[in-house]
């Protein structure tokens, strides 16, 4: 028996009052979007609060639940059987293959409820219940009716052109979808935390843009082949996601030269943050993103943050921020990045890191030191800003 | 400019090797094994190679058995004879600095209960032979020594190692990973005492996927793959015969005006390893000049971490490898740098140049000013 449609039902933006047009709209898109690479026809259909998608030619059903598993939006992917009316004798037939088919155990609890919204079928919505439970009760001896808290529940709706049924739920992401909450940039490093970060923010219905920075020699082109690799890992998730590539090597060997070494990073992430802000700023996103979690590293301190946090006039979104390293890494190996976030290339955070890095920078003493920087800084910043490799990422 | 040299890694292909391939991919496409004329004349490409081959070595065409390359010819040597010889001996030795192609196999069959010695080398890289005398009882069956090590250079005395062991013990069997030998030394296994020889097609300007495993007549071996029973039942599966054509192009090429080609990729590296020596904080790594293969050089460059050193070299079009590139991509500490005890601080700076016939002397220069340039200012910036 093959599944000719899927049903979608989504929560959280059912509820959205008069934008909620906005919302449903946003969700065909990306679902439309989920689907493009997937083989075989589909259309995607908007109809009484609900989203259809209908296979129109041959199509995997393991690759499509897997793509529709990606939609931000989606709660539950409910994969249903199209039937032409042709009686409701043969209805019985069908529907007792379809248990035999779908559930391979069967001892189970269950419930049916038929919904009619062809209101001329010769029977009413209770004696469809009451002749197809029955119908299931005789020939499969380990199934129970339960009204109350079934195991499955078993829907039929007759509509004009069919009778659909289906019973099966399968969880999708949730959240809501991508498009309905603005625009925001990662700084996407090639470590286990940004990804996550990404998707995160992501899921929550906000565009992602990504800066990485790139420190040639220091950092190799493998290096920054795996970021490119890690962006569209994310992008399955969150669409298409434009990345930034920022040659950042003379800015970080010049505070090298001119700053103390035990604040080298905390210096280097303040001009990072600086200039993810203008790439932000120049594509009109309106907060940053980073995967940074308290205490993780010296750069990550309360103070760290805080320094480094100063630089900015935009929101810093940190969705890791309160995470454990084991509960970031549960994330990443649900999302698929951790297998290439772990390949061993060096970032430039950590080419040149001190020993002993200061932990609890101060404000002052840091925004003295760069003081010494006033001479060519604002010259390389303007050239790395010039330089920005950008790489379209889906 | 450009200058590849990453030799060892892998070399590029001759322009004939090419066309030849072509014509056996276009034209002469049909399957060896089938009994109508295009399989017989496909046959007869393997014939050919065979006959080529089998005369850069002074052997037997029989004793030519292709594979899928350096890696398959050292595993179907170590455990096709080990399985084959278990009876007599479940003793097996190999050295120290060996490529993984050798030493995984090695690990493979200790799982299996065969025990495995590995022998120390000297700082140049060679084998102590002492050690090897001592370690061969009448258990040994297998012993397996490569020629030429792929990171630093160093060439193993064979004849010695094979006097040694047919005097300790006449029925082990001796196996040499060639991969970096061949096309840079005259071969002759018979006058030498090697029962197998392992050969790569991709090092010596031929393409890669393909290799061949020298075994001499009186070497009980067992396949290691199972199927159609080609090549006498040793090496199952359709012969690669695009491969064997482009191999065999590509050797006899190598094997045509042998001690001038040689003598011309010696002369690059005794430039190189003066020029180099000739700078501040450079250390060559293995055998001393005229000792060692002509087409290594491993040099340790003191307060440079190797990786950007490499990254620095690309920039200005300069190919190189840190440690063995080879095995893998990961940036992992070599084994063979530390066997010849290279100092701690000098293993994660070291970076191997190796030629090939389309090496230059401009290249080199180039090199050399690219380095004098580059080590200053590397020094200049270092984690600390």
């Amino acid at each position: 028996m093959t599944f000719q449609s899927f049903l979608i039902k989504y929560a959280e933006i059912g509820i959205k009052g008069k934008n909620r047009y906005l919302f449903e709209d946003a969700l065909v898109r990306q679902i439309k979007f989920a689907l493009e690479n997937v083989e075989g026809q589909f259309n995607v259909t908007k109809a009484a609060g609900r989203i259809y998608v209908n296979a129109e030619s041959n199509y995997d059903y393991d690759e499509v639940i897997t793509a529709l598993k990606r939609v931000f939006g989606i709660v539950w992917i409910c994969p249903v059987v199209q039937l032409p009316d042709e009686g409701f004798d043969v209805l019985k037939g069908k529907v007792l293959e379809y248990i035999d088919e779908v559930y391979e155990n069967k001892n189970f609890t269950f419930k049916v409820e038929s919904r009619r919204s062809r209101k001329n079928y010769p029977m009413v919505s209770q004696e469809i219940n009451m002749e197809l439970g029955g119908a299931i009760l005789e020939k499969f001896e380990g199934t129970k009716v339960d009204v109350h808290n079934p195991e499955v529940r078993l829907r039929i709706e007759v509509r004009e052109q069919f009778i659909n049924v289906y019973s099966k739920e399968i969880q999708g992401p949730g959240g809501m979808p991508i498009g309905t909450n603005g625009k925001a940039m990662l700084l996407l490093s090639g470590g286990i935390d940004s990804p996550v970060a990404g998707y995160m923010i992501a899921k929550r219905g906000v565009t992602i843009e990504a800066t990485y920075f790139h420190a040639p020699p220091y950092t190799s082109e493998r290096a920054k082949q795996k970021v490119v690799d890690l962006a569209k890992l994310v992008a399955k998730y969150s669409g298409p996601i434009k990345l930034n590539i920022v040659n950042f090597t003379d800015i970080q060997l010049y505070i090298y030269d001119k700053c103390p070494h035990d604040e080298l990073t905390i210096i280097m992430r303040r001009y990072m943050m600086k200039i993810a802000e203008t790439l932000a700023k120049k594509s009109g996103a309106i907060g940053l993103i980073t995967g940074e979690s308290i205490g993780q590293v010296a750069s990550q301190t309360l103070q760290s943050l805080a320094a480094t946090n100063e630089v900015c006039t935009l929101p810093v979104y940190r969705p890791l921020i309160g995470f454990d390293k084991q509960e970031i890494v549960e994330v990443a190996e649900k999302i698929n990045t951790y297998e290439t976030s772990i390949q061993p290339f060096e970032d430039c955070c950590t080419i040149f890191v001190a020993k002993h890095p200061v932990t609890k920078p101060n404000i002052n003493v840091i925004k003295s030191s760069e003081q010494r920087l006033s001479e060519k800084i604002e010259e390389l910043i303007k050239v790395a800003l010039e330089t920005v490799e950008v790489i379209e990422c889906k | 400019m450009e200058a590849y040299l990453d030799n060892s890694a892998t070399t590029k292909v001759y322009s004939d090797v090419c066309d030849k391939m072509r014509e056996a991919m276009e034209v002469q496409y049909a399957n060896p094994s089938s009994l109508h004329i295009k399989g017989v004349e496909a046959e007869g490409y393997i014939k050919e190679a065979k006959e080529i081959i089998a005369n850069t070595l002074k052997v037997q065409e029989k004793e030519i058995f292709f594979t899928s390359g350096g890696t398959e010819s050292n595993n179907l040597a170590i455990i096709g004879t080990a399985l084959a010889n278990k009876r007599k001996g479940m003793h097996i030795i190999t050295s120290s600095i060996e490529h993984p192609s050798v030493s995984n196999p090695m690990e493979y069959l200790k799982e299996l209960g065969f025990s495995i010695t590995y022998l120390p080398v000297d700082k140049e890289g060679c084998v102590k032979l002492d050690k090897l005398e001592e370690a061969i009882t009448d258990k040994t069956i297998l012993i397996s020594i490569m020629h030429v090590n792929n990171e630093i250079g160093s060439v193993q005395p064979l004849e010695e190692i094979s006097k040694i062991i047919k005097k300790k013990n006449p029925n082990t069997l001796f196996h040499v990973d060639g991969i970096q030998g061949y096309g840079k030394y005259m071969i002759r296994p018979k006058k030498m005492g090697v029962d197998m020889y392992s050969v790569s097609g991709h090092k010596i300007h031929g393409p890669k996927g393909i290799g061949f495993l020298y075994v001499s007549e009186k070497v009980k071996i067992k396949p290691i793959l199972f199927g159609g029973e080609q090549q006498k039942g040793l090496r199952s599966g359709t012969e690669n015969i695009p491969g064997i054509v482009g191999l065999c192009v590509a050797a006899r090429k190598g094997y045509e005006n042998f001690d001038e080609k040689i003598n011309y990729v010696y002369e690059l590296r005794q430039y190189f390893v003066y020029q180099l020596e000739q700078m501040d904080g450079v250390t060559i790594n293995g055998m001393k000049q005229g000792e060692g293969a002509p087409h290594i050089v491993s040099a340790s460059f003191d307060g440079v971490r190797s990786e950007v050193l490499l990254h620095s070299l690309e920039d200005r079009g300069i190919y190189v490898s840190a440690g063995s590139a080879c095995s893998s991509n990961k940036p992992a500490i070599s084994s063979t740098l530390k066997s010849i005890g290279v100092k701690k601080e000098l293993l994660d700076s070291t970076i191997r140049f190796s030629f090939g016939h389309f090496t230059t002397k401009e290249e080199l220069e180039y090199t050399l000013q690219v380095l004098n340039e580059l080590l200053p200012m590397l020094r200049k910036y270092r984690r600390m």
